[in-house]
């Protein structure tokens, strides 16, 4: 496998306030995303997430060290739209990020500021909207639709740009349960169907237990990196950094507290259910 | 409340009009003003009325929704008239009472005048109506590109307008949330003298304009990270093309006011 996203001792300050010294936004994060997989960025408020996703696709370039789109220098500005093509981007509100009034227009943006002919843009924003299941709304105005539904459009609008990597900042933070479902099984559909390549920061640590891997962030540092069942059972460690594990990793670390003796990388609902009731004694499926 | 505003008024329909190109709408709308600033006659009023007719028949908008659209410029429109009535000089119409400061010649002005503007208006409207801002943008865009040769930002005042347009109800919906905030705090916007509710409004403005720098300035970064880089090299998902009725739409208009001047000149 290669490497989609590559960062090497990536330093950054945000421009200082008067008379005030800068303080690293990140400091030396070295780690790289392999082509196809599925990663989740977690962390408090203010520990880095969002600048470190603006490094993936050149909207902020690196104070020192490099970051590197498909092997693409983010620093070279001729390279700027092939990395932008390549790394779409969704934030948190969707409705600052919708620009037209039609759905299918929205869309189109992507593909149009890419030179794409008419017709091939044509087939993308059918394609893309039926990859995202909004094709009975492409010419609705986004504004009427519920928050589940314009974070589709705008994911719709990234996939019609035919990237390899789609990286999600706090997407979910504004929606329902409903709506946040919606998006987390399109971002899942498309990363298995079409293989992208996903980077999802969330405040939900129930959104990282299907993921390849999870990294924890902590004051611009990579503090944890592996996948669910290796970062989660380390809840100590996670509640030092002002962080909880998985309600089901909780549940099972407060019974071990107990005195009992559960496994804590039983991460999904299932797992732990089983090995609640293994637990206790209980016969599964008699 | 403020949902009620409806802007853009556009009515989705599949009539002949809505379906013609947004440029031969609008050329259209111009060749008809010029017509209509050398109408100087009945016979001429006639048959521009005859065409503005035809139009609203074939466009099958509610009359409702085009006397509605009249209703902010009535007043503008009979002040015009009283003031045509009244200050146009030539021989009175008979020596009793009003009717000695009203010259024949100023009846038909002052009448003339409002037709001029009603029918003004709602020829415009129209094209308003028929036509969806986007593509009365993409239009605009359009027809101005020749502009660009002279630098003029036609790209970027067509991304504006369009902008503006998407997000005009993402404003109005986030400054009722403000209004509801602000009343429930107990602010008062609907009693007072007008200095008072100006001032309520204060608090109201001040979140809105923060709010609203803050998401164009999301927007901005929103836009970059989809490639946007200008007007240069961009294609569209809908490509503007003139049909065969396209032509004959604006060949008859062209006719039209070619026809309107000519008649002025020969004075009818
Ligand atoms: N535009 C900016 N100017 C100056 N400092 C900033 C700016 N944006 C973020 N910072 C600072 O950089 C640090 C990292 O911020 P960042 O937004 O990356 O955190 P985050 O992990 O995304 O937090 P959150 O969970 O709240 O989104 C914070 O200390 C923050 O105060
Ligand atoms: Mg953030």
């Amino acid at each position: 496998m290669s490497t989609m996203l590559e960062t090497k001792n990536l330093t950054f300050y945000y421009p200082a306030e008067e008379g005030r010294k800068a303080t690293a936004a990140l400091r030396d994060i070295t780690l790289q995303v392999e082509k196809g997989s599925f990663v989740v960025v977690l962390g408090h408020n203010g520990s880095g997430k969002s600048t470190l996703a603006k490094h993936m696709n050149a909207v902020v370039l690196p104070s020192n060290g490099k970051v590197y789109v498909d092997g693409r220098d983010t620093c070279d500005e001729s390279l700027l739209l092939e990395i932008r093509q390549r790394v779409g981007m969704v934030f948190q509100n969707p409705d600052n990020q919708i620009v037209a009034n039609v759905v299918e227009e929205d869309v189109a943006f992507g593909p149009e500021n890419l030179g794409v002919p008419s017709r091939q843009i044509r087939r993308r924003v059918d394609d893309a909207l039926a990859a995202v299941g909004m094709s009975a709304f492409a010419r609705h105005a986004p504004h009427l639709l519920s928050g589940g539904q314009k974070q589709r459009i705008a994911i719709a609008g990234i996939i019609a740009m035919e990237p390899e990597c789609i990286v999600l900042d706090e997407a979910t933070a504004m929606l329902d349960p409903v709506g946040r479902r919606e998006v987390l099984e399109t971002v899942h559909r498309l990363n298995r169907e079409m293989g992208i390549t996903v980077v999802l920061i969330t405040h939900h640590m129930n959104e990282a237990e299907e993921a390849d891997r999870v990294i924890v962030m902590n004051d611009g540092q990579v503090v944890m990196d592996g996948t669910p069942r290796q970062v989660f059972p380390r809840v100590a460690e996670l509640h030092d950094l002002g962080l909880a594990a998985p309600a089901t990793v909780e549940l099972m670390d407060q019974l071990n507290r107990e005195g009992m003796d559960l496994p804590l990388d039983a991460v999904t609902v299932e797992e732990c259910a089983d090995a609640v009731c293994r637990a206790f004694g209980i016969g599964q499926e008699e | 409340m403020l949902k009620d505003i409806t802007l853009g008024q556009f009515f989705p329909g599949s009539t002949l009009l809505h379906r013609l190109d947004p440029r031969t709408k609008l050329l259209a709308v111009v060749l008809y003003i010029v017509a209509l600033f050398n109408a100087t006659s009945v016979l001429t009023y006639g048959i521009l009325m005859v065409v503005l007719g035809t139009c609203i028949c074939v466009s099958k908008v509610p009359a409702k929704a085009l006397t509605r659209g009249l209703r902010p410029v009535v007043v503008i429109v009979a002040f015009t008239a009283v003031i045509n009535l009244f200050f146009t000089g030539g021989e009175p119409i008979a020596d009793v009472f009003l009717l000695r400061h009203i010259s024949a010649k100023g009846l038909v002005t002052a009448i003339s005048m409002m037709l001029r503007i009603v029918m003004l208006i709602m020829g415009t409207f129209l094209v308003t109506y028929t036509t969806s801002p986007i593509s009365l943008t993409d239009g605009l865009e359009n027809l101005l590109s020749p502009l660009k040769k002279v630098r003029f930002p036609v790209h970027e005042m067509a991304m504006m307008m369009s902008i503006a347009l998407r997000f005009i109800p993402t404003l109005i919906e986030e400054t009722d949330k403000i209004m509801s905030a602000q009343k429930a705090r107990g602010a008062d916007f609907e009693t007072g003298s007008l200095i008072q509710r100006a001032n309520a409004l204060v608090p109201i403005l001040v979140p809105l304009f923060i709010s609203a720098f803050r998401r164009a300035d999301e927007l901005a970064t929103a836009m970059e990270c989809r490639c946007y880089n200008g007007g240069e090299g961009r294609t569209a998902l809908h490509v503007l093309r003139y049909r065969p009725v396209d032509l004959a739409v604006l060949g008859g208009f062209a006719v039209l006011a070619a026809g309107m001047v000519a008649l002025r000149l020969a004075g009818l």
